[in-house]
């Protein structure tokens, strides 16, 4: 961690809290009730080991909120922190069981005794293609992650899915040319790793799964027909006319035009 | 799951609830407000209006205008970097376009860019891709159909501005939105769609036709990661991850001529040569501004605010937050994340403690948050949650009615299995919500060709403001990053072509530094702030 920073960050705490005590708030309870984004833990501590070292914490935080409890300030492992953006994949084990577990440390609450560690990083090839010029089906797939082949469905990706996406479906859908099943079976993934990082076969799931949904949406669906019709209509200048009279308009006349709008019924 | 106290109120929003769905099918809804009526709400219940929760600029381009103390707690701060420790002739990247950020604005922009046939280097301060883009839910405006036109596209978005926006910047919002659609459709993105290609459109909030475009609930997250696959198939384009840039670098003419990053592992400082510059990093949710949950990414800690101010840009609409009307306030865990605002475009009500509704469901945002402040600290008619906090209900099972059974699972899969997480079905129970920090409403200034008021340097995404007036409405960020995003990629590719750096100079952090002393400001503060500090805390 920066030196400096920490001191910066210090001082402003101070400035914040000087203000907070300068102003005289005329709703004491609002803004008590306005929820601070930190709150002070209450209730039990429970033990956990981040990396084999022993920290006790707040038992009903998320392995994420637990970690920084620990005095931890995160660089990688910790991203949108809403379970979509895949940067904080952890694998974890409990006592009494031989399994390993997996989540994202912002959605998995703690238990005691987890033993954890994060897998912000897991080297992974990403083949480069012209999504213009492949084709949607299974020649692509082959050429690009030839690997695939070398599946031997033994379901390990979909036991280390956080999303509970069936992995190795859309694998083997991809293998054997059903680019649209892949496509649909692999939309909630986050592209966290984890799958790519347990499997014996050194497939890159989450890339095939991209590319079967870029090669399903580019080469497959229907192209929007009124969007090019649009586009067209733009170019010929068909709404220029409207929008130029739009911004001549004063405050007034387009609060009067606002409020009269008529409005698609939902 | 819910404890058994709420378990008990939800039984008086399932009582209400019949007769609500029975007016919804009928088409009879709750009032909308009158501008006037919203108006009034607003002034009296917005956060942006709260006392003592702002102060004036000190220093700068826009010394003088008020801003959220947490804003200019970092505008009135030190460079993080002594100017004189670093040799400037000593050059590590030396491009032609350098676009700091990595999230869906700063992506557009490289691939644009590239495509133009210039060099790009993409730096991050997280992964490629971390953003607030990856965290949009329910979707893209565009006035593609044929019932729609970019006029109306307009109005709309300048209503819900309050006719504060750039007229010169909504043109080119609105003129290009069929364009970013058809962008990302060309890439190959999952857009939802009918079997013959018709793009599935729905209501959001302000907007006077059915103009969302969406990816289920994830359209963020599959742009985001559609663009981030994109920008690695391009040898042009290189990208470089936990590596910020921590202050702009000016030619001896003042003109932007890169930057330096700060590789955050080794803590090495690196030296960027640029012919043209892009800023893309994003807004300020983290700086938790008044102290709200928020909505946003870890990253959001607005530096790219902080690196163009200092370099003399221009900022607009600083003092105007949006607090989206509809975060979660319950699991504990969950707190302040989003639940997009499709919920409520797809028939979901907000009712109260006694289950009855007090808002029109698709209110502009800020009228809609505000209008839920009141009912909770005015009206007191608020349901708290076990650790003290006050909201309302989000009455999502109504979805399941109105649409048929299932449509929670297959319209909001990521929100179903972030509840279901906690033992809680939505499809079943009601979520409780309470509005929260989620969009910088203003930022860099900037025109039609995403310029900054300093030559060679660019600006686009949520970090630039005016587009949006002081409120922006749902669809219109994940829509302004594409659009603008293409504008910066495409002009600083053009300028690049033209320009020939002179002598990188750190003067003007120098001269922000000599006049902070002069003033008396920051208190030995620097910034930008980078990440957020939540060690030995529970964030």
């Amino acid at each position: 961690m920066n030196k400096e920073r920490k001191v910066a960050k210090k001082k402003g705490k101070e400035k914040e809290e000087k203000v907070k005590q300068e102003k005289a708030s005329p709703k004491p309870e609002e803004s008590k009730k306005e929820a601070a984004p930190q709150q002070e833990p209450k209730g039990e501590f429970i033990p956990i080991y981040f990396m084999g070292k022993k920290y006790m914490v707040p038992a009903t935080v998320t392995i994420m909120k637990a970690i920084e409890y620990a005095g931890y300030r995160f660089i990688r492992g910790c991203g949108c922190r809403g379970g979509i953006c895949g940067a904080c994949g952890t694998v974890y084990r409990l006592p009494g069981s031989y399994k390993i577990n997996v989540g994202l440390a912002c959605q998995t609450v703690i238990e005691p005794d987890m033993y954890l560690t994060q897998i912000p990083f897991f080297p992974a090839n990403k083949a480069r293609y012209d999504i213009d010029e492949e084709k949607a089906d299974i020649s692509t797939i082959l050429d690009k992650y030839p690997e695939i082949a070398r599946c031997v469905s033994c379901n390990t990706c979909t036991k280390a899915c956080p999303q509970d996406l069936e992995v190795m479906d859309y694998v083997q859908a991809a293998l054997q040319g059903n680019i649209e099943r892949a496509a649909k079976l692999s939309f909630e993934c986050i592209m966290c790793g984890l799958c790519a990082s347990r499997c014996p076969a050194e497939i890159v799931q989450y890339n095939i799964g991209i590319l079967c949904r870029r090669l399903y949406s580019k080469h497959m669906m229907k192209k929007a027909q009124h969007l090019s019709d649009r586009l067209k209509e733009i170019d010929e200048g068909k709404f220029d006319g409207d929008m130029e009279k739009m911004k001549k308009m004063g405050t007034e006349e387009l609060e009067k035009a606002y409020a009269e709008r008529d409005i698609e019924p939902v | 799951m819910y404890t058994p106290e709420l378990l008990e109120l939800i039984k008086k929003v399932e009582a209400t609830r019949p007769e609500r769905i029975k007016k919804a099918q009928k088409g009879e809804h709750f009032p909308r407000m009158s501008y006037e009526e919203g108006g009034e709400v607003l002034h009296r219940f917005h956060p942006d209006y709260k006392k003592g929760s702002k102060r004036k600029l000190g220093l700068g381009p826009n010394e003088g205008d008020l801003v959220p103390n947490e804003v200019a707690d970092i505008l009135e701060a030190r460079s993080i970097i002594d100017p004189g420790s670093i040799d400037l002739d000593n050059i590590d990247y030396d491009v032609d376009v350098l676009v700091i950020g990595a999230g869906g604005a700063g992506d557009a922009a490289a691939l644009t860019a590239g495509e133009m046939g210039a060099k790009v280097l993409v730096v991050t301060k997280l992964r490629h891709g971390d953003s607030n883009t990856m965290m949009a839910e329910g979707g893209i405006q565009a006035a593609s159909k044929p019932q729609d036109s970019p006029a109306r596209h307009y109005l709309d978005t300048m209503g819900g501005g309050h006719f504060t926006n750039d007229p010169d910047l909504l043109e080119a919002l609105t003129m290009d939105a069929p364009g970013a659609i058809a962008f990302l459709e060309d890439l190959g993105l999952m857009l939802d769609k009918d079997e013959d290609g018709t793009l599935r459109t729905l209501h959001g909030g302000g907007t006077s036709r059915k103009r969302m475009h969406s990816a289920g609930d994830m359209s963020g997250a599959e742009i985001m990661r559609t663009l981030r696959d994109e920008v690695r198939n391009r040898p042009e384009i290189e990208v470089v991850e936990f590596s910020p840039a921590i202050e702009l670098l000016l030619d001896d003419k003042g003109r932007c001529a890169g930057a330096i990053l700060k590789n955050l592992e080794t803590e090495q400082l690196l030296v960027v040569r640029a012919k043209t510059t892009i800023i893309a990093t994003g807004g300020f949710g983290r700086l938790h501004i008044q102290g709200f949950p928020t909505t946003n990414h870890y990253g959001a800690t607005a530096d790219g605010l902080v690196l163009a101010y200092r370099a003399g840009c221009g900022l607009r609409y600083m003092d105007a937050s949006q607090f989206h009307p509809t975060g979660v306030i319950f699991p504990e865990q969950n707190v302040g994340l989003l639940i997009t605002e499709k919920v409520r475009g797809a028939g979901t009500q907000l009712v109260n403690i006694d289950g009855e509704q007090f808002v029109y469901p698709l209110e502009p945002r800020d009228v809609e948050s505000s209008a839920i402040i009141r009912e909770c600290f005015e009206r007191k008619n608020g349901i708290e949650t076990p650790t003290g906090r006050l909201g309302v209900w989000l009455d999502s099972p109504m979805i399941e009615i109105l649409q048929g059974e299932g449509t929670i699972q297959r319209d909001f899969p990521a929100k179903h299995r972030q509840f279901m997480r906690h033992d809680i079905d939505i499809s079943k129970l009601p979520m409780l919500i309470f509005p929260t920090l989620h969009y910088q409403n203003g930022g860099v200034k900037i025109n039609p060709d995403s310029e900054t008021e300093i030559p060679n340097l660019y600006a686009a995404g949520e970090t630039t403001g005016g587009i949006h007036g002081r409120n922006r409405l749902m669809g219109n960020s994940l829509l302004d990053i594409i659009v603008f995003g293409r504008r910066a990629g495409k002009n600083s590719a053009a300028r690049s072509r033209e320009v020939k750096p002179g002598k990188l100079s750190l003067e003007h952090a120098r001269k922000y530094n000599k006049e902070l002393e002069k003033k008396g400001l920051g208190d030995g503060l620097t910034s930008p702030m980078i990440l957020p500090d939540y060690a030995g805390k529970i964030a």
